[in-house]
Order: structure tokens, then C-alpha cells, then sequence
């Protein structure tokens, strides 16, 4: 069997190490070579991980028990923000660029536990904090459809990675859209899990409430191995719930007479691409016809979603964010005369502007004389937002909408518009404000060959449900590659 | 809400920021125009709908008091700036 990234699933590969037609340090080798190569162009990788992985790869190879694992030798990218042990852990900042994680994060540990090989750390967006991974202090990142657009954020490395073949799956976080949107962007798979579903521990948190660690791949099948593989209670995050994990991949296949997909009127509003639309509105057309059944749900309190997601987010973020004075870790300004002088140059200089700007808004909100009127109004509106989905979930299974507004914009086109960038999140925002599981799967591309996603979001913990539904959206759509409307 | 530098500039302080000219010029312009978007917020009729704290239904997790292992000393003190006696090493705290 040949070792062609382009053609080969995390199955495929896990099956064909265990067969012996594959060895993991082919796999390995092959891995290291496309990501070496494609990220000449892409920029989506941070560092490589050549040492380890071929340990790693060489230890899987020698055990009869280890090469029957079920992603043995399966090559990952993992999102720079999550710390693998004695690896350089950046969160995309200047503040951690030295950063070495002296441990690995759970769902990292789990996924090489089944055998997959961690391959490198991909960029993101500073601490987790945009829409396009511009905001890395780090390095640039481009879209592999098209070098002149971003590949999204903040989780853009690893889906860059991913739609580069350098990897066969990668880790990303979403606190309000970082996986699904830059996978809509680069037209692979991506699933922010139910909160509570995979273990936080390892992730450098952002927003503690918001952030959720979920995988991209760029088949929904890929996917479902590698959910099924990183998810489960940890004692090591308490946030995390004792539910048993489903044989995802197992029951992926399910008859779409069974599916009632809610599509939310006020999302097909303005503001809306009109390829966006179309090729979701396709999407929905071809799945009626094969069985499915489509009503409309209303959300009433959608308009406030992003304003309460960047009130709450922000103001979380001001407080994770405060351990970052130069004293245990990180960066540290030289020759401070004193403590407090070594706490506000370190921070302003290691912190880059959005960074800056959402810390800023964060402890404006949280303030004395502004707390109520401001973060403790949004913790209401946000409970507002979890009924509209409860009481669209009495209706339907999963709710139905375009991933993002529009597809993957120009490099430097919103960088100057702050909340022009916030307010491209808003499709994404509302499911990790009410902790729903949600992915993104390609459903089209527009006539430059941008590719388009639609999100499935679903009841907490029913990511079966949201899985089979993206299935069915992958086989009436075409899996990848996506192109331009078939129909 | 009007943002003016005086606001950002007390913000900044208690974030422990400081802040160039510039900065502060386009924060009070950017963070005036971000805050203006979230006063829709207060449209809304929130009654007596109680605050979303956590998103699942979990409180107080506890485990055993019982000791573990945790980061070894020297792993804890890998990535510290400055180390003195196996503590972390810091310039002097109150200011002459």
C-alpha cells in the first residue's frame, strides 16, 4: 500500500498498521515530509515534533499490542494552545514563546494512548482570541484554497493543516467558533463537543466557561474516531461529566427519515452571503429529499447573542489572563525596579493588542458600579439563549444553519475592525454560550471555489445525533474535496 | 456608556497595562464603539431569569483528601525567570 495523505482515512491507516501493510514510521516519515513541505506555503505549523514522533512511531511498530490500536499510527496536529509535555506550548504569544509544558493535556494523552502520533503544533490566533489567525504573534497562516485569505481562527493552523494533507486529523478549541468556523473556511470537519464532554485539562484557557478542545479531520467519519477517542470524564477537569463515550464512528450511519433539522429564520437573514445561502439551502433541499424532515425554529434572543458572547468571554478572559505576570513563567521585562513595574511591562509588552483589547473590555465589565449592568445582565441574557435552543429541541433533533456568513475574507481585510471581526461569529457564538455539541461540514463552495460549511448544533451530550446528521450531509454533498454546487 | 481615556486609563490599571499614546487613542475608540454595540443588552427583559454561571448541572465536584503526585519541584521551577533557593525570584516587592 503506497502512503498517499490525500487519499488515506485515520481508519484506513489505523487498519493497515494493524495489518502490517503500513508501518507507523512510513506513516511517520510520510507525515513529516507533506507537513515540511506544505507549510512552505501554508504556515499552519508552529513547530515540528520530528523526535517524538518517530520514538513514538518506532515504539508502535515494535508491539504486536500497540500496532492494534485503534488510530495506530495515525499522524495529528495539535493546536499550539494545548501542552504537550516538553514541547514548546506558545499560545501564539509572545508571553509563552519559551514556554515549555511540563505536562500533556488529556486529550492529547488520550489520542496517543489509541496510537495516534502528535506531528506538530499548529498556529492559532493569540491566546485563542480571533477569527482569522492574524492576530498570532507567531507566524502567519494562509487559507490552502487561496493564499491571499485566512484559513479562519483561532483554530486556523490546525485546519490548515488538515486541508494541506499534512496530518490526517488535528486538536483545535472553540470558545465561540475557533474550530467550526476556520473549518468552514478550509472545508474540512470540525466539532466543538458538548461542554463537559472532553477534558479541558492541558487547554490554556481563554474564556473558562466557553472553551471546549474538539477535533477537525476532513471526513465526518474521521472525526467521530477522533471524538471518540479524546472524550470522558477526567479527574483532572472538573467541568468535565461521567457520561459513558457512544461508539460514534459505530452508528455514523443512520436512515435521514429518522433526522428533523430546525433551521432558525433569523439566521437567513441579511448579512448573509448570497453563495453562503445558496449552498446551504441546497444542503437542506437534498437532505428533505432524502427523508429528513425541515422546520422552521425560531431564536428569539439570536440578536444579542454576540454582544453577551463578548461581554461574558471578555470578562473571563481578564481573569485567566491575569497569572501572566512574569513571575513563575512565560516572559518576563528586564530590569523592573520594582514588583508592580515588572507586572505592567511584562503584560504590555507580552500581550499583543486584541489580547490587549479583550483584557481590557473584560475588567471594564466586571468593574465596580458596571458588574450588574453588564456581566451579570449577559449571564441572563445568556440563559435566555439556552431556552430558545431547549425550546427549539422539543421540536427538532439538531438546528441547521450556515456556519459563517461569508466564506474565508482577504488577509488584512477585517484587521482593522475589531468588531466587524467579532460580528462574523455570530452563527457560531450561541452553542458554546448554551454548551451544545456543534460541528461544521462542508456543504458546497462558491464560484471562486471558497468552500462553504454548514453547522448541525444539537441537544448536550446527542453529538451522535449531530454526527449522523453531518454524515448524511457529507454523502447528498460529496465529502471532500468540496466543490462548487452539484445540484 | 461614553469611553474616554480617563476610563480606559483606570481599566488599565487594574489590568496591570500600560498603555502608549497611541494605544490608549485607538483602545478608546475601539473599545467606545464595542461597548456602544453591547448596550443592545439592555433591550433585553431579563426579569428575574437567573444568570448562567456553568452550562451543565454539575456542583461541587470533590475528590479525597489523600496525597498524590503532583509537578515535581525542579518541573514547577523549569520555565520560572529567575530561581533563588528553589523559590521563584522576583525584583523586590515594595518600591524605595
Amino acid at each position: 500500500m503506497s502512503i498517499d495523505l490525500h487519499s488515506l482515512t485515520c481508519a484506513q491507516v489505523a487498519g493497515a498498521v494493524a495489518s502490517g501493510e503500513l508501518s507507523a514510521t512510513e506513516v511517520t516519515e510520510e507525515a513529516l515530509r507533506a507537513s515540511y513541505s506544505h507549510d512552505m506555503r501554508v504556515g499552519a505549523c508552529l513547530q515540528l515534533l520530528p523526535g517524538s514522533a518517530r520514538a513514538r512511531a518506532a515504539e508502535i511498530d515494535a508491539d504486536r499490542e500497540l500496532r492494534r490500536l485503534p488510530l495506530a499510527g495515525v499522524p495529528v496536529a495539535i493546536k499550539d494552545n494545548i501542552c504537550v509535555e516538553g514541547t514548546r506550548t506558545t499560545a501564539g504569544s509572545r508571553m509563552l514563546a519559551q514556554f515549555v509544558a511540563p505536562y500533556t493535556a488529556t486529550a492529547v494523552q488520550r489520542l496517543e494512548a489509541q496510537g495516534a502520533i502528535c506531528i506538530s503544533k499548529t498556529n492559532l490566533d493569540e491566546f485563542s482570541m480571533g477569527s482569522s489567525t492574524e492576530n498570532s504573534a507567531l507566524g502567519q497562516t494562509v487559507n490552502p484554497h487561496d493564499g491571499n485569505r485566512v484559513p479562519g481562527g483561532s483554530s486556523g493552523g490546525s485546519a490548515a493543516a488538515v486541508a494541506s494533507y499534512q496530518v490526517l486529523g488535528a486538536l483545535g478549541s472553540d470558545t465561540g467558533g475557533s474550530i467550526r468556523q476556520p473549518a468552514a473556511f478550509c472545508g474540512v470537519v470540525g466539532l466543538k463537543p458538548t461542554y463537559g464532554r472532553v477534558s479541558r485539562y492541558g487547554l490554556i484557557a481563554f474564556a473558562s466557561s466557553l472553551d471546549h478542545v474538539g477535533p477537525l479531520a476532513r471526513s465526518v467519519e474521521d472525526v467521530a474516531l477522533l471524538l471518540a477517542a479524546s472524550a470522558g470524564v477526567d479527574p483532572r477537569d472538573s467541568t468535565t461529566v461521567d457520561l459513558d463515550v457512544p461508539d460514534y464512528r459505530g452508528a455514523l450511519e443512520a436512515d435521514p427519515d429518522s433526522f428533523t433539522l430546525g433551521v432558525p429564520s433569523s439566521w437567513l437573514a441579511e448579512g448573509l452571503e448570497s453563495a453562503v445561502r445558496e449552498q446551504f439551502e441546497a444542503t437542506v433541499a437534498e437532505m428533505e429529499g432524502a427523508g429528513a424532515t425541515i422546520m422552521e425554529v425560531d431564536l428569539p434572543h439570536q440578536d444579542y447573542a454576540i454582544a453577551t458572547y463578548y461581554v461574558i468571554a471578555t470578562a473571563e478572559a481578564s481573569s485567566n489572563l491575569a497569572r501572566y505576570d512574569g513571575v513563575r513563567y512565560g516572559a518576563r521585562a528586564e530590569n523592573a525596579a520594582d514588583l508592580e513595574e515588572m507586572f505592567v511591562r511584562t503584560r504590555s509588552n507580552g500581550f499583543g493588542a486584541e489580547v490587549k483589547r479583550r483584557i481590557l473590555l473584560g475588567t471594564f465589565v466586571l468593574s465596580e458600579g458596571y458588574y450588574d449592568a453588564y456581566y451579570g445582565r449577559a449571564q441572563r441574557v445568556r440563559t435566555l439563549l439556552r431556552r430558545d435552543f431547549e425550546a427549539a429541541f422539543a421540536k427538532v433533533d439538531v438546528v441547521v444553519g450556515p456556519t459563517t456568513p461569508t466564506t474565508a475574507f482577504t488577509l488584512g481585510e477585517k484587521a482593522d475592525d475589531p468588531l466587524a471581526m467579532y460580528l462574523s461569529d455570530v452563527y457560531t457564538v450561541t452553542a458554546n454560550l448554551a454548551g451544545l455539541p456543534a460541528i461544521s461540514v462542508p456543504c458546497g463552495a462558491d464560484e471562486r471555489g471558497l468552500p462553504v460549511g454548514l453547522q448541525v448544533i444539537g441537544r448536550p451530550f446527542d453529538e451522535m445525533r449531530v454526527l449522523q446528521v453531518a454524515r448524511q450531509v457529507e454523502r447528498v454533498r460529496g465529502g471532500w474535496p468540496i466543490s462548487a454546487a452539484t445540484g | 456608556m461614553g469611553v474616554d481615556s480617563e476610563v480606559v486609563d483606570h481599566v488599565a490599571a487594574l489590568a496591570k497595562l500600560r498603555l502608549e499614546p497611541r494605544e490608549r487613542e485607538d483602545f478608546v475608540e475601539q473599545l467606545g464603539r464595542i461597548l456602544e454595540y453591547v448596550e443592545k443588552l439592555q433591550e433585553v427583559d431579563v426579569g428575574d431569569v437567573p444568570p448562567t454561571k456553568h452550562v451543565i448541572d454539575i456542583t461541587n465536584v470533590d475528590r479525597r483528601d489523600e496525597e498524590r503526585p503532583s509537578l515535581a519541584r525542579e518541573v514547577s521551577l523549569a520555565n520560572a525567570p529567575e530561581v533563588q533557593q528553589d523559590h521563584f525570584a522576583v525584583p523586590k516587592v515594595l518600591p524605595d
